[in-house]
């Protein structure tokens, strides 16, 4: 079976790989590319911890083919700190105690960067149904919400 | 004298005595005397028991002090998630 | 060196308390923590189970010649390669492994290892099972009638009385006085009888391990668990090997609740390794997770509970019939103990029955068989409660457990903190706060255990006077950041200053699995022992530069001093300034500390929930939610509140939508988050929480475990809350929408 050659943007660099035609887009970040920050916990777009942006949109990363990802931009949470400087979502989460063992961690994060940047001041009750495709079995929410919302409003101070 | 309160299903092994007295000084003498007094608890005492001394809960230290004024109670073995 | 004894209520804290950043909180938010799935290695092959599309079938052969024929596929094995198991880990092996049944859907028949996943998957459609199909049962009361379709033949246990299906594999009864005295007492006696469905831990993080073995038989596996040393001892009983040859290390672990305290994967991993003479990785899917890991037991239960008109309990008696799926070791047992234990009762009986059906065994989850007891006896009250036009608080205040009270499973409590949570509900605001229209409130209690058990802590001192702690239990949601704490607390030194590592099994001696919410009582204790053996010997150091007696050096502020006056002038030593000459004073400084910590402390919890029916989709919101608990101590109060919310927030999902949903042909139906619909942030409001502190005697900061309790009374709180918005009692858990639309209906037709 041969691969297919694909070129891409990756975290802004131009990357190129080969995958399978059947490979998901998370399986090709992992398992090709190195970069694990993303999650499978369902593989059926029901758990957002594969959570990414492509050309800025949040997706599943599991629900996309890796070949999907020809002259595309996708982020993942290994690009969101700049350099040693944690992205404010990541040091709110720090500081509010927003996870617990972590697994579903970098897709929230990834959720929330991009709900911040269409929507820089949400209400509760936008962050919690936009965070609603992310699961997290630990905290029961409370925290990763007010992490967010903080986060949100000093970004909104910093602008 | 040690008084050890048993739970209700183990009573078959002790003539239908919920509270029996052993001899002992530590949780090993404590769970050798009770197999020994009364064969009948033996498959139990085998699957494990957690013990309350004074309401604090031991399950394998041997060597766990108990005294004649202790509060014994047999448990079924615990186990946490 | 003296050291302080200060008794835990009266000592005051400098770290432990404060809420620090966790020392993996960077590598967490930034992906680079390494999960299960997230490590690989050279050569590495993928392992894939074949598993039965039935829910009891006879095996009668296995032929795998064309899987093995498949170009890529390196191993496969069944349970053929693996040798009988020894004694008492008979059913670990055959659930890792079916032996000559396939007892659950999902059941693993046999497991291939291929250069790819592809691969993999293509050769286990190409294994041949020849499989004689017979009938199965799911429900725990069907499964208990005579003449049930059995698992197991004579495996009943001597507790067992005549004329019970061969499914019952124990009895347990617990309690004292007169049930029929007590109940004859009574100013109206509740029967009701209730059922809960069985539920998933639910965890984010699939299974996941790589395993390597060399033909010397010294092996390597990586593994997201609660215990890498409960993983080693089980996979080499079940492998034949020294456990001495088996290096199993933790990963980060996503989540566990209990359901990552056994082993399923990890054998046939190793199997597979051994066998294929290279690495092999198996990472479970969802299906694979929902369908074959250890779900928690489903429960019917009836109550009878005697009440005077002024909320005297008189008597109380409840039967717990518990499934734990296809072995025995349901927690019936500590269902039946739990049940009736936040009250002081004369007469009190429990009696459980442990059932085996056609699921996966069950494994623990959080407070293991306390909640769906929980959900029983505080409805039960409840509806008592409000029958005689009663306030359910003060109906609990009035029959409440104190230190003292002779609990119902049999020993005395010593100080808890029950009456503590339930005085602290009535005066917080929630309490007495308004509903709106079609809202009810619901409030109940949970108690749970808590336990000790082997534990192993090293404390190092590097020579520029840092300190690392290196203990054996993987952290679930935040330990490392809790031991550094108490570490720093017990040196005097800054939080900064103390890294802690969990070790591989190579590293340390046995160390109990991360279970029963026992890492910040047991690995505490042991690490402020460490921390206190390194004291002294710092202490010894010092008085020998100082040439006076180690009696004469006292421990205060992260330095030695003199004890007083008599000991003479010192300036004194930081641990810096004596880590420094370490090496002139008879080499490294290290604590360590091995335990079988007994004595945990029981912990007792007071939720209040506010639900809001819709009339005419039967969906329920929860509009408001407070947790009140017992901590003994906060070590770090943001992850305590992380334990109480998160644990609420799973009864939650418990009480209203989750199940495991069998078909009439014992197929699971629902094995994916779509259809097992676990609470999402939308569902939920924010979660307030109250921490108490009434200290552990057995524990020197006095700290009680938290993890477990939080997730005891939501059932109850839950399910007395929509009974209350509605008006009609809810007994069979999930509440999903159609059930309560029914309900709801069946009222306004009756």
């Amino acid at each position: 079976m041969s691969q297919i050659h694909v070129t891409t943007r990756l975290n802004g660099d131009e990357t190129e790989f080969l995958c399978d035609a059947q490979e998901t887009l998370l399986d090709v970040l992992r398992n090709r590319l190195g970069l694990t920050g993303a999650k499978e916990g369902c593989g059926t777009g029901d758990c957002g911890a594969c959570s990414v942006t492509v050309d800025g949109r949040l997706v599943c990363s599991c629900l996309m083919l890796g070949a999907e990802a020809v002259g595309r931009e996708i982020e993942t949470v290994e690009n969101m700190a700049d350099g040693e400087t944690l992205h404010p979502l990541q040091r709110k989460f720090l500081e509010h105690a927003a996870l617990q063992c972590g697994i579903c961690t970098p897709g929230i994060l990834v959720a929330a960067k991009s709900l911040l940047e269409q929507n820089p001041s949400p209400t509760e009750e936008e962050a919690r149904y936009w965070l609603a495709g992310n699961l997290c079995r630990c905290t029961g929410y409370d925290k990763i919400i007010r992490a967010v919302m903080d986060a949100a409003e000093e970004m909104r101070r910093a602008s | 004298m040690v008084k050890v309160r048993i739970w209700g299903s183990l009573t078959a092994a002790t003539d239908g005595r919920s509270e029996v007295e052993v001899d002992a000084t530590n949780l090993r003498e404590l769970l050798d005397s009770l197999a020994q007094a009364y064969p009948g608890l033996q498959p139990q005492l085998k699957r494990g028991v957690t013990v309350a001394i004074d309401g604090l809960l031991y399950n394998d230290d041997w060597f766990t002090p108990i005294s004649d004024d202790s509060e014994v109670v047999l448990l079924s073995r615990l186990q946490g998630g | 060196m003296a050291l302080d004894k200060n008794a835990p209520e009266t000592r005051s804290f400098k770290v432990v308390g404060s809420r620090p950043l966790r020392p993996d909180g960077i590598d967490k938010v930034t992906g680079r923590a390494r999960f299960g799935a997230d490590m690989s290695a050279p050569g590495m092959l993928i392992g894939h189970i074949l598993r039965s599309p039935h829910a009891h079938a006879r095996i009668r052969a296995i032929d795998t010649s064309k899987a093995e024929a498949l170009a890529g596929v390196k191993a496969v094995v069944t349970r053929a390669d693996f040798a009988a198991a020894p004694e008492g880990m008979e059913d670990v092996l055959d659930n890792c492994m079916a032996g000559e049944k396939a007892l659950y859907d999902g059941h693993a028949v046999a497991a291939i290892a291929a250069t790819s996943a592809a691969i993999a998957r293509q050769a286990a459609k190409l294994i041949e099972v020849d499989y004689e199909v017979l009938p199965h049962v799911t429900d725990v009361d069907a499964a208990m009638a005579p003449g049930a379709p059995a698992l197991h033949d004579g495996r009943s246990d001597e507790t067992v009385p005549d004329g019970y299906s061969a499914n019952v594999m124990s009895r347990v009864e617990y309690g004292h006085g007169d049930i029929e005295a007590g109940l004859a007492k009574a100013d109206r006696v509740l029967e009701r009888s209730y059922k809960t469905a069985a539920t998933h831990q639910g965890y984010i993080e699939p299974h996941a391990c790589l395993a390597t073995m060399g033909p010397d038989g010294q092996a390597d596996l990586w593994c997201c668990t609660q215990g890498h040393y409960m993983v080693r001892n089980t996979c080499a009983a079940l492998l034949g090997m020294d456990q001495g040859q088996l290096r199993v290390t933790a990963s980060e672990i996503g989540g566990g609740f209990g359901g990552k305290t056994t082993v399923f994967i990890e054998p046939v991993a190793l199997a597979l390794a051994r066998k294929a003479g290279r690495p092999v990785k198996i990472v479970m899917d969802r299906t694979e997770v929902l369908r074959a890991t250890g779900p928690t037991a489903s429960s019917s239960i009836d109550v009878r509970i005697g009440m005077t008109k002024d909320g005297r309990i008189t008597a109380a008696d409840a039967e717990l019939r518990y499934q734990g799926g296809a072995y025995p070791g349901s927690p019936v047992g500590m269902g039946s103990m739990s049940a009736f234990a936040p009250y002081d009762l004369e007469n009190v009986r429990t009696i459980g029955y442990d059932v085996v059906t056609n699921r996966p065994k069950q494994a623990a989850y959080r407070a293991p068989g306390a909640p769906m007891a929980a959900f029983a006896v505080e409805s039960a009250i409840d509806e008592l409660a409000k029958g005689f036009g009663l306030d359910p608080l003060d109906v609990r205040l009035k029959n409440a457990a104190r230190e003292g009270t002779r609990s119902s499973y049999g020993p005395t409590f010593p100080a808890i903190g029950l009456e503590a949570t339930l005085r602290a509900a009535k005066d917080h605001p929630h309490w007495s706060a308004p509903l709106g229209p079609n809202q009810g409130r619901g409030v109940a209690c949970g108690f749970w255990f808590n336990f000790g058990g082997d534990t192993c802590v090293t404390l190092n001192v590097t020579p520029d006077g840092t300190v690392t702690v290196t203990e054996g239990n993987p952290d679930i949601g935040g330990s490392r950041a809790s031991m550094s704490m108490m570490a720093a607390e017990e040196l005097g030194i800054p939080y900064e200053k103390v890294r802690t590592v969990i070790a591989d099994t190579g590293a340390l001696g046995q160390n109990e699995v991360t279970d029963g919410s026992r890492v910040t009582f047991a690995v505490g204790l042991a690490t402020i022992e460490a921390a206190r053996a390194a004291k002294r010997e710092m202490c010894a150091r010092v008085a020998k530069i100082w040439g006076i007696d180690e009696e004469a050096v006292i421990w205060e502020d992260g330095a030695a001093k003199p004890a007083g006056p008599n000991a003479g002038d010192y300036p004194p030593m930081t641990l810096a300034e004596i880590a420094a000459i370490a090496s002139n004073t008879g080499g490294p400084i290290a604590g360590h500390h091995e335990v079988n910590a007994e004595g945990a402390g029981v912990s007792f919890a007071t939720h209040i929930a506010d639900t809001e029916v819709d009339p005419d989709t039967g969906a329920t919101r929860i509009v408001r939610y407070t947790v009140i608990q017992d901590a003994g101590k906060a070590v770090h109060p943001a992850y305590v509140e992380g334990q109480f919310q998160g644990g609420a927030v799973q009864g939650i999902g418990w009480a209203l939508n989750e199940e495991y949903i069998y078909g009439a042909d014992g197929i699971l139906q629902n094995p994916g988050f779509l259809d097992y619909r676990i609470p999402v942030a939308s569902d939920l409001p924010m979660i307030d929480t109250v921490i108490l502190e009434i200290p552990n005697p057995g524990h020197p900061y006095g700290v009680r475990g938290v993890g477990e309790t939080s997730i005891v009374p939501p059932l109850a709180a839950v399910a007395n809350s929509v009974s209350a918005a509605t008006g009609v009692r809810m007994t069979d858990l999930p509440m999903s929408p159609p059930k309560v639309l029914a309900a709801v209906q069946g009222q306004q037709e009756g």
